[in-house]
């Protein structure tokens, strides 16, 4: 199947095999082995690597120097792009810069507010939102313009991705929203982390019958729990977070030293459930500070070794 | 509505201090309904104010004049004749009240009484709630009359964000999220379908980023 970009994430996509993503958090000051140690226990088991940017607000080392590191090293980096923080300008001007280094995927967000962080009394930007900012990149690539018109010499060349929660109110509103973003121009999708496997697999069904599984790649997000006490935080603090009571107590019910190991079990039990699931083209492996875990669950899940690609250019 | 809230009298004192003759300037339009800066309120602070400096062994003189309007030219001649007895004014109008009449008179020190917050609505006694950032260019008409610019604490066109729970704002569990009330409204009205229409993408110059605006109305002007 053609591809648009010389992204390997796409062709990978494209060539049906299902892809595995994971993603790394920059560190809270400049040391960039922080973030090249986490790429290279990963790397192998992955096909591209997310950088957030500035995750839950906290000011972090930027996604767009993060994703170079990741580069240099002769990864596959996927540029997470917020719109708090940045305006029109600023959003294409660091897209250009990250096509000047040949990053290929991009992930449009919005972004959590920035009271969550560590700079609460801050401005945010909002000039875009997510959708804007998918249409912002397609219109750069496709048509190699910038939004006030001009013309862009050697336009960027990113697969373009955003984000889906499926778990989020108003539930009748998720696959319309989805919709919208498919129209938008996003060609993939990673999704909230999934603990409910039922309501999941309702969204997807939403998902199949208006057709939209044919028109983007939905990447499943899956984060295993360390422990039991992350499980509760998850249902009780995060804002859009779906984890059954169940999913809790399963957790809860280990003694403390195998929570981990069943944390594990869970994740790679949902991999599992979700590789029979029309539509699911992939999985995004968040391992929140746990990196060293993902080459274990991936393996465990039987999606290693990962696809090599013929022409790889 | 313009919404105000009073501020803390220590503030005021901390401003007020070096006068000895000050005039309580209250409004009354919109901070008259805020309950923040009416008669009623200029009467208490004025009170506050007086037993404060009167403890300290300050003989302070406080006069109290509450004008129909602060934002036009109209009522603030009203005081042009008395201003000068005063060392200060404190108004009490929003801060669109204060500034018109610093304008007016150069060389009087205007000092803020309340803390300008939005343009809003009395929800309940007591409780006022933002309804409009006055951006320019109204888009209620496309979202069942719910405002996305200030209605969502992230501005989006194209809501609700991922963190919508139960009705409610990411950021507060008091907040309603305004994408939530977007969809209710347009389930409301039938036209939930309005909903899946991309929002361009928004020219923000009407609003506060293209600077200080204006509104010019060639056909009333004397
Ligand atoms: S769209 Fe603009 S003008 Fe209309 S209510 Fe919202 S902020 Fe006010
Ligand atoms: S939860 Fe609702 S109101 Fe709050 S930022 Fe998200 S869409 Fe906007």
């Amino acid at each position: 199947m053609k591809t648009k970009t010389p992204s390997k994430l796409e062709k990978i996509i494209r060539a049906g095999h299902l892809a595995v993503t994971s993603e790394c958090g920059p560190p809270r000051g400049s040391d960039a082995e922080a973030i090249t140690k986490k790429a290279e226990m990963i790397k192998d088991h992955v096909d591209a690597i997310n950088v957030t940017d500035n995750q839950t607000s906290m000011t972090r080392l930027s996604s767009l120097a993060s994703c170079i590191h990741l580069k240099l090293m002769g990864l596959e980096p996927t540029l997470q792009m917020v719109t708090r923080d940045r305006n029109r300008i600023a959003l294409q001007s660091d897209i250009l810069g990250a096509a000047s280094f040949d990053i290929y995927n991009i992930l449009c967000l919005s972004g959590d507010h920035q009271q969550f962080g560590d700079s609460p009394t801050g401005q945010n930007v909002f000039d875009l939102d997510s959708m804007q900012l998918v249409q912002t990149v397609k219109l750069m690539r496709d048509e190699g313009k910038f939004l006030g018109g001009d013309e862009i010499k050697r336009p960027p060349k990113m697969f373009i991705g955003a984000a889906a929660n499926p778990f989020a109110d108003p539930f009748e509103i998720r696959v319309p929203r989805l919709a919208k973003k498919v129209a938008a121009g996003a060609e993939f999708i990673q999704t909230q982390c999934i603990y409910n496997l039922e309501k999941f697999e309702l969204w997807m069904k939403l998902v199949r019958d208006r057709g939209l599984h044919e028109k983007v790649a939905i990447l499943a997000g899956v984060t295993p729990f360390k422990t039991a006490g992350m499980a509760k935080y998850m249902k009780n603090r995060v804002p859009g977070m779906d984890v059954p009571d169940e999913v809790v107590k399963r957790m809860a019910d280990v003694p403390k030293e195998k929570q981990a190991d069943e944390g594990i079990n869970i994740c790679v039990e949902t991999i599992q459930r979700l590789k029979e699931c029309e539509g699911v083209r992939g999985f995004h492996v968040m391992a929140i500070e746990w990196e060293e875990k993902v080459p274990e669950i991936v393996e465990r899940s039987g999606l290693y070794p990962r696809p090599v690609l013929k022409t790889d250019n | 509505m313009i919404v105000a809230k009073q501020k803390p009298v220590e503030e005021i004192i901390e401003e007020a201090k070096e006068y000895d003759k000050i005039l309580l300037a209250g409004c009354n339009e919109c901070v008259t309904v805020c309950e923040a800066g009416g008669k009623k309120e200029v009467a208490v602070l004025a009170s506050a104010l007086r037993m404060y400096f009167m403890n300290q062994g300050k003989d302070l003189k406080i006069d109290e004049v509450t004008l129909e309007r602060q934002c036009d030219h109209e009522y603030l001649e009203e005081i042009r004749n008395t201003i000068d007895q005063y060392d200060a004014v404190i108004s009490l109008a929003c801060g669109v009240g204060v500034q018109f009449m610093a304008e007016k008179y150069m060389q009087m020190p205007i000092l803020p009484g309340v803390d300008t917050c939005f343009m809003g609505v009395t929800e309940e006694r007591g409780v006022w709630t933002e309804r409009c950032q006055g951006c320019g260019q109204c888009v209620l008409a496309k979202t069942g009359g719910i405002c996305p610019v200030s209605r969502c604490a992230k501005r989006l066109f194209n809501g609700p964000c991922g963190g919508s729970t139960k009705g409610c704002c990411e950021i507060n569990k008091d907040l309603l999220c305004g994408w939530q009330l977007i969809v209710d409204r347009l389930t409301e009205l039938g036209r939930l379908e309005d909903y899946e229409k991309l929002a361009p993408i928004k020219d923000w110059s009407t609003e506060r980023a293209g600077g200080p605006r204006k509104v010019i109305r060639e056909d009333v002007r004397l």
